[in-house]
């Protein structure tokens, strides 16, 4: 039971980074007022250019580099529409998550050829689990080592790339001269730009950060998890960390445990023996079923707000004009 | 030219200008991937009107994107962004199947207005939850309608395959209803009057979405409830103010337009497969946002838009099999550059185009 418990919080781990990753993301666009549903499209840009270029390099390092290029590109054609040109943020967001579905998958056949999939990569254009110091030795102490062993110990460098994001992102937002600058402008740009600091320029900046961690979230699921890249792959996890962000309240650390919630939810599903203990309840597909939908079905619950009111900065979704 | 007319005409030539650049920027992609981008053109054009057939079936793909285009434009005058037409679409599509295969002895015409209520009724579930939790709870209709999206898929299909498959069959499908409460297809349809023309899945729900666009436009411009609705959308302060419940107005609206991408389960189901199939509705709730905006959620717009898209479709149906290079999937990009350039981007000419329209009307006047 204890190493089952161990086993679903390892899984609960790894599936939660991609959701950490773009959760940041989320983090810093919203703060500085500039909507951004669009972190779906760029994951799955960041995990299909991800994909490819890791084929080609056979460097997974390069097809990072890839994946936060392409989180860019799609973060500032974002903030192109959305700040400078002072267009519809939701549609924009829309806009860019339809062309990365369709991107993608003309793309991997145009140069692939497998029905919207990459190529298998190689262990070595992947991202490995890397063993701790001592976690072999540490390994038979009760509990801790165990801990340390499993959970801790074993994962590939971009788990602890996400888990490190957090407390960078916390800090960089309300610790720093520039998250100053950029909660003021999500709550109140007009004060900001009467002490001389440009609004338009701290959001482009907050989607420089949100481009590269969504594209980053992205390169998770193809060059660490899957390894390769299949059409459609993010199903819905760009929303899904975009509502951990809003059941985070917008700040990073609770945004984390938003995470983690839905990921246990992904790592039970994945956990066969959970379903057979339900087993004699339930038919097993129904429960297959229901455990399948209810990271989404959470989702719709917890927006809906049964856990307390969730506060969107001030100027969220409005595009700013020194004339108003 | 009087103002209105200068206006309406800006309006047109903006949204001819950004289709041409997202079309512009769809040739580069079709460039860059090796093919020539005016083969691909013609290839298409060919492809959807080039022979009765090929201009079945972009009628066809039409009907199904008047539906969600619609669904959508209810939802955008009331202010909403609603991206759940899919999943709307989805299970309004489930309960048409399900009445079919209930009343598969009944007449046709009993059974073609239950089927209409039914997926006003379950499509309109589908979209009221979200708007009561919008309505409500404030949640943003963005995130819960896409999540409803993914649950109806999962439900589908746990339903395909355990539950309405038959036992024999291996793939997750009903089995086919009676032939009786089948809509008849325009082959038929023409065959009565004496012309023959070729088969294809185009079937009489057209006329219903033809039907659907003219309600539309009366509900939305003409009755004290579209009205209400569009005060809604362009101020909700001002609703409030005017004594306007912003509330029942975003459910109502969330209800139409689940049971209006509903109606894609009549086409899909009744007109053309006469069985509930998994992802009948594949991309089509999407495209209704790409539809709806290009039509500007007028319903006249949204008649040429789907009409564009329809050829879209079915033109990128001949061209992925006539060039292997070039996937199906490339009308999802091309979507995506017109949600922006439509969508988004729709300011990017516009005060040049207004100066031009100005200056050419006032030489003429």
């Amino acid at each position: 039971m204890w190493n089952d418990l161990l086993l679903i919080l390892d899984g609960t781990l790894r599936i939660s980074v991609p959701f950490v990753l773009a959760a940041m993301g989320g983090i810093f666009a919203e703060r500085s007022g500039v909507i951004d549903f669009g972190l779906e499209g760029k994951m799955l840009g960041g995990a299909f250019v991800a994909a490819a270029v890791a084929h080609w390099t056979q460097s997974a390092w390069l097809g990072l580099l890839g994946s936060i290029c392409i989180g860019i590109i799609f973060s500032m054609i974002h903030g192109f529409a959305s700040v400078t040109k002072r267009g519809n943020q939701v549609v924009s967001c829309v806009a860019i998550n339809i062309f990365a579905m369709g991107l993608t998958v003309v793309l991997a056949n145009a140069w692939f050829g497998m029905g919207g999939k990459t190529p298998q990569l190689p262990k070595e254009a992947r991202f490995l689990s890397i063993e701790l110091p001592f976690a072999e030795t540490l390994r038979d102490i009760p509990v801790i080592g165990e801990i340390y062993y499993e959970l801790i110990s074993g994962h590939n460098i971009l788990v602890y790339i996400a888990f490190l994001a957090v407390p960078i992102t916390a800090w960089v937002v309300f610790k720093s001269s520039f998250g100053l600058h950029l909660r003021a402008t999500g709550e109140n740009p007009l004060a900001v730009d009467t002490t001389g600091i440009s609004v338009n320029k701290t959001r482009y900046q907050a989607l420089l950060l949100n481009g590269i961690l969504g594209g980053m979230s992205g390169a998770y699921l193809s060059t660490a998890h899957l390894g390769f890249f299949v059409k459609d792959m993010s199903a819905g996890k760009g929303y899904l960390a975009l509502a951990a962000m809003i059941v985070g309240k917008w700040r990073p650390y609770s945004a984390m445990f938003a995470c983690l919630l839905f990921s246990i939810l992904f790592a039970i599903k994945d956990k066969p023996e959970i379903s057979e203990m339900l087993k004699g309840l339930v038919p097993l597909n129904l429960i297959e079923s229901f455990l399948e939908m209810s990271p989404y079905i959470l989702t719709v619950v917890i927006l809906a707000g049964f856990v307390g009111r969730a506060v969107a900065p001030k100027a969220i979704g409005q595009p700013f004009s020194k004339e108003k | 030219m009087n103002e209105r007319q200068v206006n309406d005409l800006v309006v047109t030539l903006v949204t001819v200008t950004n289709l041409l650049l997202a079309f512009l920027i769809s040739g580069v992609v079709i460039w860059a991937l090796g093919e020539d981008p005016w083969f691909a053109l013609e290839t298409m054009l060919y492809g959807a009107f080039g022979y009765d057939e090929g201009l079945g079936y972009t009628l066809y793909y039409t009907t199904n994107f008047i539906f969600t285009a619609l669904g959508f434009a209810i939802g955008f005058h009331c202010g909403l962004f609603n991206i759940g037409a899919e999943g709307q679409a989805y299970i309004g599509g489930l309960a048409v199947g399900l009445l079919c295969l209930w009343l598969e002895n009944w007449s046709l015409w009993i059974v073609f207005p239950l089927a209409v209520i039914a997926s006003i009724i379950f499509g309109g579930i589908w979209g009221a939850i979200p708007g009561y939790l919008k309505a409500r709870h404030g949640s943003h209709e963005v995130v819960t309608t896409i999540m409803f999206n993914f649950i109806a898929s999962v439900i589908m299909v746990y339903l395909l395959s355990h539950v309405l498959r038959p036992p024999q069959e291996m793939s997750p499908e009903s089995r086919d209803f009676a032939e009786n409460v089948w809509i008849p297809q325009m082959h038929e349809i023409f065959g009565w009057f004496g012309f023959e023309i070729t088969q294809t899945p185009l079937n009489g729900t057209f006329f219903f979405a033809l039907i659907c666009l003219f309600l539309v436009w009366r509900f939305v411009w003409f009755t004290r409830w579209g009205y209400e609705l569009r005060t809604v959308g362009t101020n909700e302060s001002a609703a409030v103010y005017a004594g306007i419940n912003v509330s029942k107005n975003i459910i109502i609206a969330m209800i139409i337009c689940g049971g209006l991408s509903g109606f894609v389960g009549i086409n899909e189901i009744m007109g053309s497969s006469h069985r509930i199939m998994l992802n009948f509705q594949a991309g089509i709730g999407f495209t209704g946002i790409a539809v709806s905006l290009i039509g500007r959620n007028h319903p006249l717009g949204i008649l040429l838009a789907a009409l564009l898209f329809g050829i879209l479709y079915q033109g990128g149906a001949e061209l992925s099999f006539e060039v292997q290079a070039i996937d199906r999937h490339m009308v999802v990009l091309i979507q995506g550059l017109v949600v922006l350039f439509a969508g988004a981007l729709e300011n990017l000419f516009r005060p040049q185009i207004e100066q031009f329209v100005k200056q050419v009307a006032i030489r003429t006047a």
